[in-house]
């Protein structure tokens, strides 16, 4: 419904439309229907456990979804062909491992492709630009198992968009991050998706990080989503809806806080950190 | 050590081998498959030993059971913990070569030949082969480079590309087995396996680059044949004794730089955060 | 009916010496190999267990060229092998393989050479074949004294480092949280797969070594998530399919005409593996193992596991 309110300038480059999704015998997700668009920064906010790398995995085409559908730019998504930019959740990556932060981000441009593939000056050109991107460029030729974890993300995303992708995904990239980390991933984030008109939707548990920079939420509980601007969407009116039970939103110095109950042992549930 | 016809065969086909197993021991070692690297190998063995005594040519029950091995391993691993269906159906293989044993009373020396290599032994005729089907193994990995590299290191990424990780791994096991027929007539079945850990594991340590990496790796296999042969023409000593030896002091070497390296890091890094910070102790 | 009994239990069956000692036998191995194998299942550490069973041959096939007691070697040389392989290991699953694999290696490299000098030395031909596919039948009755006090001597050592090795397999951060050394807890459970892995080898062979150590366990752990529960359904697939690919070993000399039979180590690991099979399709065919797929996304990420 609050979809229908905002108004949008150009096509959609996501939309999901109802998508519901049943694992042994648990309904996970339950009509889920948001639309994101060119350069907006949305976040899929929910607890852990609420569906969202499910949710991920059907956009992806991994996860088979019992109703609902999923559309890219107008046209049904196929693994193959819609450029999806997709960085993992926990990746953990071998410090014995022969493969520079350089080696990783060339694999993400052509590494689906079967047979040879000789040097091109034009994908090292490439590779040279998404590190510079991204503010890499001081450990490109670094074993990336030896990288600390903010610049193991940092180079998963430089993976993640030298396929030229109109799309981002992004599965709780900011978990083990650090405060300081946390911050430079999310503005670069923020600067890449408005600069070169990517839609981005990252997962995440924690939404206060984001609030800065985030476009639309989409806010993921008891397998039900809503969608809108953080002030639509984030109040307690809607959040109970979406918990079934009744829970506070609280404004704390420009924090936001989401406790459940109002009874004085209150548990917080999202937006903590 | 050369002038010998024999000894020409046996370093040619050495090589040969030596060059499969340090491009397919890459893969081993960056997928931690060290375990399929000795079933597929073993479980061949068996088949060898069966076909010997059934008076089948022993390279078909030495490619079947390869074969068989990872077909088994890939379908059942699907299910299963990898490294359970891998020692299952390992002893089963294994099972079935007892059971084709029982069926003579015979000894057959062929067998310490299949297990351990008889590099020395390796005839004219075979080299033409052996040769091809290294070609074959080799022409296989390029086609799979990059899908089996990136499948290897992000494997989540790789699955959001539409490269299927079950599928993949079943490639790379059958790669392993054709590179385990051709390989174990010459080297032996439970050798091929140690040219395929040592080596890589220690090229790796060397460098980060990864196409650099696979050719040290295939450098220091073909340092390890070479060596094993030289010293087995000269002490009469089995070659898969030198071959085992040079593998884990390969491989020790391989730590011991990285550790070093690792040291290096780490004082040049506090000697970086002193300059940052001269004020701190 | 006494026709379908004697189908079953050809005559002699139970009258026969060889049987009673390979019952014995098999059965006392069979249960201590089901209950380290548990543990072994639960680590991944199947690669480590079987690769023992070759370190031990290699120290057979030493003390066989030294002319030292078997037992000596094979449970001598596993323990070394089993301190070598925990001391050069990593954390991570990947690294810890490998490990296993370069101390396998070089044990391999170390039977060859002592096979090879042992041949040169004194006519013992069938060497090979008989340490790789050695038979239960052939085990002598001397050996059943030895076989129980080492058979004692894991099943104690698992019993003590039982409970941390759990919490530290399940947890290794929650164990040291707790005060467990995990280290030196591996390290002590490495040690008792070592004697257990040993003297499975010298009782029943390579093969079996490795099939009763790890396909009735992981057939128990598929079965039941209650580590109690797993370990007594482990010993009992165990022994169960011991004692009854004996029985089908027995009888097997009286099928066809040749009257060669085959070998107990075929039928006991066929059962085993069969076993395991059949535990996999209830698994496999409900929505729950589709989850359990999914939880297990790639052999790569299985083997990124860390490992206590």
């Amino acid at each position: 419904m609050t979809d229908d309110i905002v108004i949008q300038a150009a096509d959609p480059i996501l939309d999901v439309d109802r998508v519901s999704v049943t694992l042994s015998g648990r309904q996970i997700l339950d009509e889920v229907s948001f639309r994101v668009g060119a350069g907006q920064f949305t976040g899929l906010i929910g607890p852990n456990g609420a569906g969202k790398t499910t949710l991920l995995r059907v956009i992806l085409g991994l996860q088979r979804s019992v109703a609902g559908r999923v559309s890219m730019l107008g046209q049904r998504r196929a693994p193959r062909h819609q450029p999806i930019g997709y960085v993992p959740q926990k990746v953990l990556l071998d410090p014995d491992m022969p493969m520079r932060a350089r080696d990783l981000v060339a694999l993400g441009a052509d590494g689906e492709r079967y047979g040879l593939r000789l040097p091109s000056r034009q994908r090292a050109a490439a590779v040279r630009e998404m590190l510079h991107a991204v503010d890499a460029d001081r450990f490109a030729d670094a074993r990336v198992g030896n990288l600390s974890g903010g610049e193991q993300q940092r180079v998963l995303i430089a993976q993640a968009l030298i396929s030229r992708p109109r799309l981002l995904l992004l599965d709780e990239p900011l978990a083990n991050l650090d405060l300081r980390s946390s911050q430079e991933i999310v503005g670069l984030l923020a600067r890449i998706a408005r600069e070169q008109q990517i839609a981005v939707l990252l997962s995440a548990h924690e939404m206060n990080p984001l609030l800065p920079v985030l476009d639309r939420v989409v806010y993921l509980a008891g397998g039900r989503a809503a969608s809108g601007t953080v002030d639509e969407v984030i109040t307690t009116e809607t959040l109970s809806r979406l918990y079934g039970q009744h829970v506070e939103v609280l404004h704390v110095q420009g924090r936001v806080l989401v406790v459940a109950g109002d009874t004085p042992a209150t548990v917080p549930l999202v937006g903590t950190d | 050590m050369f002038a010998a016809g024999f000894m020409m065969n046996a370093w040619i086909t050495a090589t040969i081998v030596a060059v499969v197993g340090g491009v397919v021991g890459y893969f081993v070692v960056l997928r931690g498959s060290a375990f399929p690297a000795h079933a597929i190998p073993k479980g061949a063995f068996a088949g060898a030993a069966g076909a010997a005594l059934l008076g089948i040519n022993t390279l078909i029950g030495l490619a079947v059971f390869a074969l068989l091995g990872a077909l088994g391993i890939g379908s059942l691993g699907r299910r299963g913990r990898h490294d359970v269906v891998t020692a299952l159906a390992l002893v089963m293989m294994l099972a079935l070569g007892a059971a084709f044993l029982s069926r003579t009373t015979e000894y057959e020396p062929e067998i310490y030949s299949l297990l351990f290599g008889e590099v020395l032994g390796v005839s004219a005729s075979q080299i033409l082969p052996t040769a091809l089907l290294g070609v074959a193994c080799i022409a296989a990995i390029a086609v799979v480079y990059r899908p089996l590299l990136l499948a290897s290191v992000t494997p989540e990424v790789a699955e959001a590309k539409g490269i299927r990780a079950a599928r993949i791994e079943m490639v790379f096991l059958v790669i392993l087995a054709l590179a385990t027929a051709m390989t174990v007539p010459v080297v032996g079945a439970l050798l091929i396996f140690s040219l395929m850990i040592g080596p890589p594991a220690a090229a790796r340590s060397l460098t980060s680059r990864p196409l650099l990496a696979m050719i040290l790796s295939v450098c220091i296999a073909l340092a390890t044949v070479w060596l094993a042969i030289a010293a087995s023409y000269l002490y009469n000593w089995p070659i898969g004794f030198f071959v085992g030896a040079l593998g884990a002091l390969s491989y020790g070497c391989g730590r011991g730089w990285a550790a070093w390296q690792q040291r290096r890091r780490v004082a040049s890094a506090a000697v970086t955060v002193l300059a940052e910070h001269p004020g701190h102790a | 009916m006494h026709q379908l009994y004697t189908a079953i239990f050809e005559p002699g069956f139970f009258a026969s010496p060889q049987v009673h000692v390979a019952a014995v036998v098999g059965g006392l191995v069979a249960i201590v190999s089901a209950v380290t194998g548990v543990f072994t299942v639960m680590r991944g550490q199947s690669f480590g267990g079987h690769a023992l069973g070759d370190v031990s041959a290699a120290g057979g096939s030493g003390a066989l060229l030294l002319g030292l007691s078997p037992v000596a070697g094979f449970v001598g040389l596993g323990i070394i092998g089993a301190g070598v392989m925990d001391m050069i290991g990593v954390r991570r699953l990947r690294g810890r393989d490998l490990a296993t694999g370069i101390v396998l290696g070089a044990a391999i490299g170390m039977s060859a050479l002592f096979l090879y000098l042992t041949s040169t030395q004194s006519a013992t031909t069938g060497a090979v074949q008989q340490i790789l596919f050695g038979s239960i039948f052939t085990a002598p009755v001397g050996s059943i004294p030895i076989t129980i006090a080492l058979g004692v001597i894991a099943l104690a050592a698992v019993a003590v480092v039982g409970r941390p090795l759990l919490l530290a397999t399940v947890s290794p951060d929650i164990a040291a949280a707790r005060g467990v050394r995990v280290r030196l807890v591996g390290l002590l459970y490495m040690l008792a797969l070592a004697v257990s892995v040993g003297l499975s080898s010298l009782a029943i062979g390579a093969i079996l070594s490795t099939a009763l150590l790890i396909g009735p366990a992981a057939t128990a752990l598929r079965v039941t998530k209650r580590v109690d529960y797993a370990i007594g359904l482990s010993c009992l697939f165990g022994v169960a399919a011991t004692w009854i690919g004996i029985l089908l070993a027995y009888d097997s000399y009286y099928w066809g005409t040749s009257h060669l039979g085959l070998p107990v180590s075929f039928f006991i690991v066929a059962i085993v593996f069969a076993g395991y099979l059949v535990s996999g399709i209830p698994v496999a065919g409900t929505a729950g193992g589709r989850r359990a797929q999914m939880a297990q996304p790639s052999v790569t990420a299985e083997r990124d596991e860390i490992a206590a």
